[in-house]
């Protein structure tokens, strides 16, 4: 390839709009400067202890590795983080990276509304304009999120393009860049688009192994034998899995939303059900017909709901380092009442994804062998939307 | 002398485009040949894709419309193959990066040069991607168009380096749709292109009226027309391709003036 950098195996890339490859270009090379910059890293890890409250704890769910009969279950608690969820430890960067390169406003896209909160939370932080673009069928799902987000001072686009989710808020954000480019900086939620995001995603969300590496080693003295994460774009499994994949003895699982079931339409699997495409700038797994139109994927996930995979997962998967297994909407919630009633922990229904493949794996090994789940976020959010699957109409 | 290249020698260009099957493939062939016969020098093809990122929300509505009717990349290609019959005038295929790719890139690029297409647009394509298709382009004789924008500076001379067909200069930040006033500096960023390449300068987005493509064709060798046209076929539907060949007439004229 004409540029070889941003490719993870054949994935990857930069396919965007001319007007906006200056705008990568300059966001490479400030990230470049200050990734190696010790005052840059100063300042963030201040930021991530301080403000976000990292590290977050591994804690040992101890009845539920009782329950299970098998291996040793740990829950990395990125839900206890500020905001609730894994996705400050990404805004906190790029903000900061974004106020370096004298930029005055971010711009994101959310699904779930965890991505456009904590970006509308740096926002307010740093004295920064926010505006968030969130699909117009998000907004309902999620209409407390809509109002954190205004609460926090950011402005909120409801996008009725397409199926008016989180892949439209994407495309919406992506065009918002590409008309305003000089003041704003698109603070991107995931390991998706066009390089350099995936990189820089996925180093800003790596402190999440890096803290279950250390901590794991407090407690036990070893590495796990399993990380489980969910996987949408892919943030908070690439930051479970970072800094274990040159372990091979643990095995790295993504849990995909198949939504009603793979063998369905209704399914945002993109892993079990995608093929090689070309997409939001990057070269990935998408959910697609026969002539490329990328397929209206569904998921009761907000989070989760994306016909892609961010490139690093994907090559993940062509290399058979990472295992990619699609989880329904029934076994999602099922595991979302888990957690809630074994342990006092409600997930995020995100997360409750990588809990039910849990629960099916900890059973089948041993009881000397170590899962670690990532639970990326809290499940308040989702309160009402479960309620509604269980046939409980409750008022937010 | 390319196709494509014909299209700038007789004079300033004016090259309008449609989304095809929007509101049906007929409707397309029609409005395709009323163009034609006003004079338009290129004609650019949409195939319709349920994300166009670069589009406005004109031509995205049109993609949707397209999309609804049951249009796909075949049944386009049976579309200009039976155009080919009767016009003459070079067409590209303005789409995007993952129709191209999800079709087998050959497959729908030999497709392209045994129905006579003359090149591709796809904006979601920059320089540092150009290798994904152009080698297979330059094997089949069509030229892949390289965009360069308002943002571009620095990047206009290797992008026009390298360029083939002719070079499409974004005339604005954003997305494509009508615009009461275009800001950029046209003038410069052509003298740059030209400094670097002996290919024609078309000048698109933002684009609808007569004095705007003239203004613009004096600063370049074209005018591109495409979201006013899209609006006038969601106006009048099936019955468009008159209304169509009036306004590309109109624009043809403005053009010649430049």
């Amino acid at each position: 390839m004409t540029n070889p950098r941003g490719r993870f195996g054949v994935h990857g890339g930069q396919y965007i709009p001319e007007t906006l490859m200056n705008a990568v270009i300059e966001l490479e090379a400030a990230y470049d400067r200050y990734k190696a910059d010790p005052e840059f890293q100063r300042e963030l890890t201040a930021l991530l202890n301080d403000y976000a409250g990292r590290p977050s704890r591994l804690y040992y769910a101890a009845k539920t590795t009782r329950d299970l009969g098998g291996a040793k279950i740990y829950l990395k608690r990125e839900d206890l983080n500020h905001t609730g969820a894994h996705k400050i430890n990404n805004v906190l960067g790029q903000a900061l990276l974004a106020k370096k390169m004298g930029k005055t406003r971010l711009i994101a896209e959310t699904g779930a509304g965890q991505h456009g909160v904590a970006t509308a939370t740096a926002a307010a932080l740093m004295g920064m304009e926010c505006v968030v673009f969130m699909g117009e069928e998000d907004t309902k799902r999620q209409a407390l999120n809509v109002y954190r987000m205004r609460l926090l001072g950011a402005t909120v686009v409801p996008v009725t393009t397409g199926t008016g989710t989180l892949k439209d808020a994407c495309s919406a954000a992506f065009q918002e860049w590409t008309s305003r480019i000089a003041d704003t900086h698109y603070c991107l939620g995931s390991v998706m688009g066009p390089h350099p995001f995936p990189t820089i995603v996925r180093d800003f969300q790596s402190v999440i192994s890096r803290e279950i590496k250390q901590q794991l080693q407090e407690k036990e003295g070893k590495l796990p034998d399993a990380v489980i994460a969910c996987v949408g774009g892919g943030s908070n499994a690439i930051g479970a899995f970072y800094h274990f994949i040159d372990d091979p003895s643990v095995r790295l699982i993504g849990c995909e939303a198949a939504g009603r079931g793979v063998d369905t339409f209704e399914t945002a699997a993109t892993i079990a059900t995608g093929r090689l495409g070309i997409f939001h700038g990057m070269k990935s797994y998408f959910c697609q017909d026969q002539y490329g139109q990328i397929a209206p994927v569904y998921s009761i996930s907000a989070g989760l709901d994306y016909p892609g995979i961010g490139p690093e997962h994907a090559h993940l998967h062509d290399i058979g380092r990472a295992e990619y297994v699609p989880i329904t909407d029934a076994e999602a919630v099922d595991a979302f009442e888990y957690l809630s009633r074994m342990e006092g922990i409600i997930p995020a229904i995100e997360s409750a994804h990588a809990v039910a493949y849990a629960r099916k794996l900890a059973p089948t090994m041993r009881k000397d062998q170590i899962i670690v789940i990532n639970i990326s976020g809290r499940g308040d959010k989702d309160c009402a939307a479960i309620a509604r699957y269980r046939g409980e109409d409750i008022h937010e | 002398m390319s196709n494509i290249a014909k299209a700038f020698a007789g004079g300033k260009a004016f090259i309008p485009f449609i989304t095809c099957g929007d509101p049906d493939l007929e409707t397309t062939a029609a409005c395709v040949r009323a163009m034609a016969a006003a004079g338009a020098d290129l004609i650019e093809l949409g195939i319709p894709f349920s994300d166009p990122t670069a589009e406005g929300p004109v031509i995205q509505s049109a993609n949707v419309r397209a999309l609804a009717a049951g249009t796909t990349t075949d049944k386009i290609f049976n579309l200009v193959r039976d155009l080919r019959r009767d016009v003459s005038v070079p067409m590209v295929f303005m789409t995007y990066a993952n129709v191209v790719f999800s079709y087998g890139s050959e497959r729908f690029i030999s497709a392209c040069a045994d129905i006579g297409i003359d090149g591709l647009i796809l904006p979601d394509v920059p320089y540092e991607e150009k290798e994904e298709f152009d080698p297979i382009c330059k094997r089949y004789g069509l030229d892949l168009i390289s965009l360069v924008a308002p943002t571009s500076a620095d990047r206009i001379a290797t992008v026009a380096r390298e360029a083939s067909g002719f070079i499409y200069v974004v005339s604005s930040l954003g997305v494509t749709g009508v615009r009461s006033e275009i800001t950029t500096d046209i003038g410069a960023m052509v003298r740059l292109i030209r400094a670097n390449s002996g290919l024609p300068c078309a000048v698109g987005f933002g684009i609808s009226t007569p004095e705007q493509a003239r203004n613009m064709a004096a600063r370049a060798d074209g005018a591109i027309v495409g979201s006013a046209i899209v609006k006038l076929i969601a106006q009048y539907g099936r019955q468009a391709a008159p209304h169509v060949g009036a306004y590309v007439k109109e624009m043809k004229d403005a053009v010649r003036q430049a």
